[in-house]
């Protein structure tokens, strides 16, 4: 099991986030994320609720967001439910924020796969810029943790960084990553390998060449 | 190997949009209503007859896994499809293939296989992970449900059948099926008991049946093109197409659909690339996802990469997610590594998963650097005994199992590193 806690439940944190509930937008997605579920079920979305509870913090914040006890009662009001059922979700599963972070996440995989293609030195080079793991830099820009596998063994090493994925990693290419979120700009996402598009062998393609540049239907040749 | 016609997945790359109008042009949504009429049974005897077994790492029989679902449907205890997006064993990266490029194979599969079981709606359970996947699907099923594909009346057959996602959180535990449902029902990921079986008592106490995204995304073609093109793929018992995913030391390392049974050294040299180094190079192989056991390079290079090939070599297919190691591998810190996901990824509930998975995580880390006795190989095979077998969910078995195999294969290689620890110890 991970090792889990909760940001201490001091005046402090009551003050800054004792009235916390959701915005308009939030609310919205909320009513829809419980609708997904048969009436009186509505239990069922408080992996949703504390996700749109997360991001939302984030938002107030400029960061990944957080999860301060204040947001979990909110959410266990919003949903009918003990407040501790809400806690045991939250500290449950790991996306879930248990204090607060960066504006960016660094989140290195460091399972056998990515072990395997170099995800020490990815690790190595995100330590080099003055990260480590599970802290926040000082500016607060980056939250550094190592996490399990993120299933894009075929593009390994990868990080996954806030919402995007940066796979096919060399030390340079998280270093031009690093930078151009430093500097404010958006990072192509997915594969860093020249030329490579997604999960294909790189170099010419073993397979499908027809969808390469059609969109081929393969019916007429069944 | 498999010509690019007998490809389900034939976006599988992303090349092309994965968009309605697209997945149309290819072939999917064709007719669905169609399939539909030929009925429950029909369906489901088409698919046990095309020998289709489980995707998602077991094996079982898909069409026999339907067949188990009460046969009446009782508006007060509806069925539920849940479909398992999870994805996250180590080496495993094809779901997430299908449902960001393919998400309307994965749709459509849905109305079919939850029709054939008399199910009211699908769950799919994606990841946490997955966010960008995640907002494909969502929008993919938004598409299907404004087409007229899905919901109400589902492509004009008179059936009613709704597909919602739920998102996951980080919980590679909630891929076991009962731990899913709980997580599903908004609870910690923690597998339950069986039997009741899902397909008796399952999500919110009705009938479910679980299967993994790639058995069901699947199964339109499998319809359209007969139970007899899929089986003609593949060994008895080992029927049909499958996506590999081979990661580590090849020189390509890449996600293709092939068939079944296709011999390991095929599968490297033709879409891999060759091992790193030249087959000389190769230490060892993970063939099936790192919860089985390994298999020493010169044992697998002729093996069929199916369920039974892989069982004779005291592995196993898994989700055919292919680790590949070469010689300049640490190879006992690459299986610590998976002992030490397991630690992480333990849900606690069983004494001898959590306990266990730590102190066998610790353990492999000493023998790593060799700074143990040469007994205490034997006392962590013996632990990886008591492990397995005695929890209530598979984890333990999977964290005990690449140990095992570690043992099995490797036993001389981590006394030498006992007996260079001492070596130095001394000097």
């Amino acid at each position: 099991m991970a090792n889990r806690y909760l940001e201490a439940d001091t005046p402090e944190l009551r003050a800054r986030w004792g009235g916390f509930a959701f915005n308009h937008a939030w609310d919205a997605k909320a009513k829809a994320a419980i609708a997904r579920y048969p009436e009186s079920r509505q239990r069922s979305a408080v992996m949703a609720l504390l996700d749109y509870a997360q991001r939302q913090v984030g938002e107030e914040t400029q960061t990944q967001g957080w999860l301060p006890l204040p947001a979990m009662e909110y959410v266990a009001r919003y949903l009918d439910m003990p407040v501790i059922r809400v806690v045991e979700v939250a500290t449950f599963y790991f996306m879930y924020n248990l204090v607060p972070v960066g504006r960016f996440h660094v989140q290195v995989c460091g399972t056998t796969p990515c072990m395997l293609r170099g995800s020490d030195e990815i690790m190595a080079a995100c330590k080099k810029r003055g990260m480590t793991k599970g802290h926040t830099t000082d500016d607060g820009l980056w939250t550094l943790t190592e996490v399990e596998c993120m299933g894009n063994c075929a593009s390994a090493p990868m990080v996954q960084i806030n919402d995007d994925n940066y796979e096919d990693l060399t030390a340079e290419r998280i270093d031009a990553v690093l930078d151009a979120l430093a500097a404010g700009q958006q990072p192509k996402t997915g594969t860093q390998e020249p030329g490579r598009h997604t999960v294909e062998p790189v170099g010419a393609l073993s397979t499908l060449t027809a969808m390469a540049s059609e969109n081929h239907d393969y019916r007429g040749e069944w | 190997m498999l010509a690019d016609r007998d490809r389900i997945f034939t976006n599988v790359y992303g090349y092309q949009p994965w968009n309605l109008k697209a997945a149309q042009a290819r072939g999917d949504w064709d007719n669905t209503k169609a399939l539909l009429a030929r009925g429950r049974d029909a369906i489901i005897q088409e698919m046990k007859d095309s020998g289709l077994r489980g995707r998602g790492g077991a094996g079982f029989p898909t069409g026999m896994k339907w067949s188990f679902m009460p046969k009446e449907y009782k508006p007060e205890r509806p069925g539920f499809l849940v479909i398992n997006a999870d994805e996250s064993e180590p080496g495993s990266c094809k779901d997430r293939e299908i449902i960001r490029h393919d998400p309307h194979k994965l749709i459509e599969g849905a109305l079919v296989a939850g029709f054939a079981m008399g199910a009211r709606a699908a769950y799919i359970y994606i990841r946490g992970e997955y966010i960008r996947e995640a907002e494909t699907l969502f929008a993919a099923v938004q598409e299907a449900y404004d087409a007229g594909l899905i919901g109400k009346n589902a492509s004009q057959s008179g059936y009613d059948f709704d597909v919602f996602v739920h998102r996951g959180a980080g919980a590679y535990i909630c891929g076991e099926e009962t731990a899913m449902i709980e997580s599903l029902e908004g609870k910690k990921g923690q597998p339950r008991l069986k039997p009741p079986f899902p397909a008796g008592a399952g999500l919110y106490g009705c009938p479910t049946t679980v299967n993994n995204v790639e058995s069901i995304a699947v199964a339109p073609t499998i319809l359209r093109r007969g139970a007899g093109w899929f089986s003609s793929f593949g060994a008895e018992n080992n029927r049909g197409t499958k996506l590999f995913q081979i990661s580590g030391h090849v020189n390509k390392p890449c996600v293709v659909e092939e068939a079944m049974s296709i011999p390991f050294e095929e599968l490297i040299e033709k879409h891999c690339g060759g091992i790193r180094g030249g087959w000389d190079n190769l230490l060892a192989v993970i063939p099936g996802g790192s919860s089985v056991p390994l298999v020493p390079g010169e044992q697998i290079r002729h093996a069929a990469m199916d369920f039974d090939g892989l069982k004779a070599l005291g592995s196993g297919l898994g989700t055919a997610a292919v680790i590949v190691m070469d010689k300049s591998t640490d190879i006992v810190r690459a299986i610590s590594r998976l002992s030490y996901f397991y630690k992480h990824e333990s849900c606690g509930q069983c004494t001898p998963c959590r306990e266990g998975t730590g102190w066998m995580w610790r353990m492999m880390e000493r023998l790593r650097t060799g700074d143990a006795n040469v007994e205490e190989i034997d006392m962590l095979q013996q632990v990886t005994k008591q492990v397995e077998g005695h929890t209530i969910c598979a984890l333990g078995d999977a964290a005990a199992w690449p140990i095992q195999g570690l043992i099995r294969h490797f036993r001389p290689e981590l006394e030498r590193r006992i007996a260079e620890n001492v070596r130095e110890a001394a000097e």
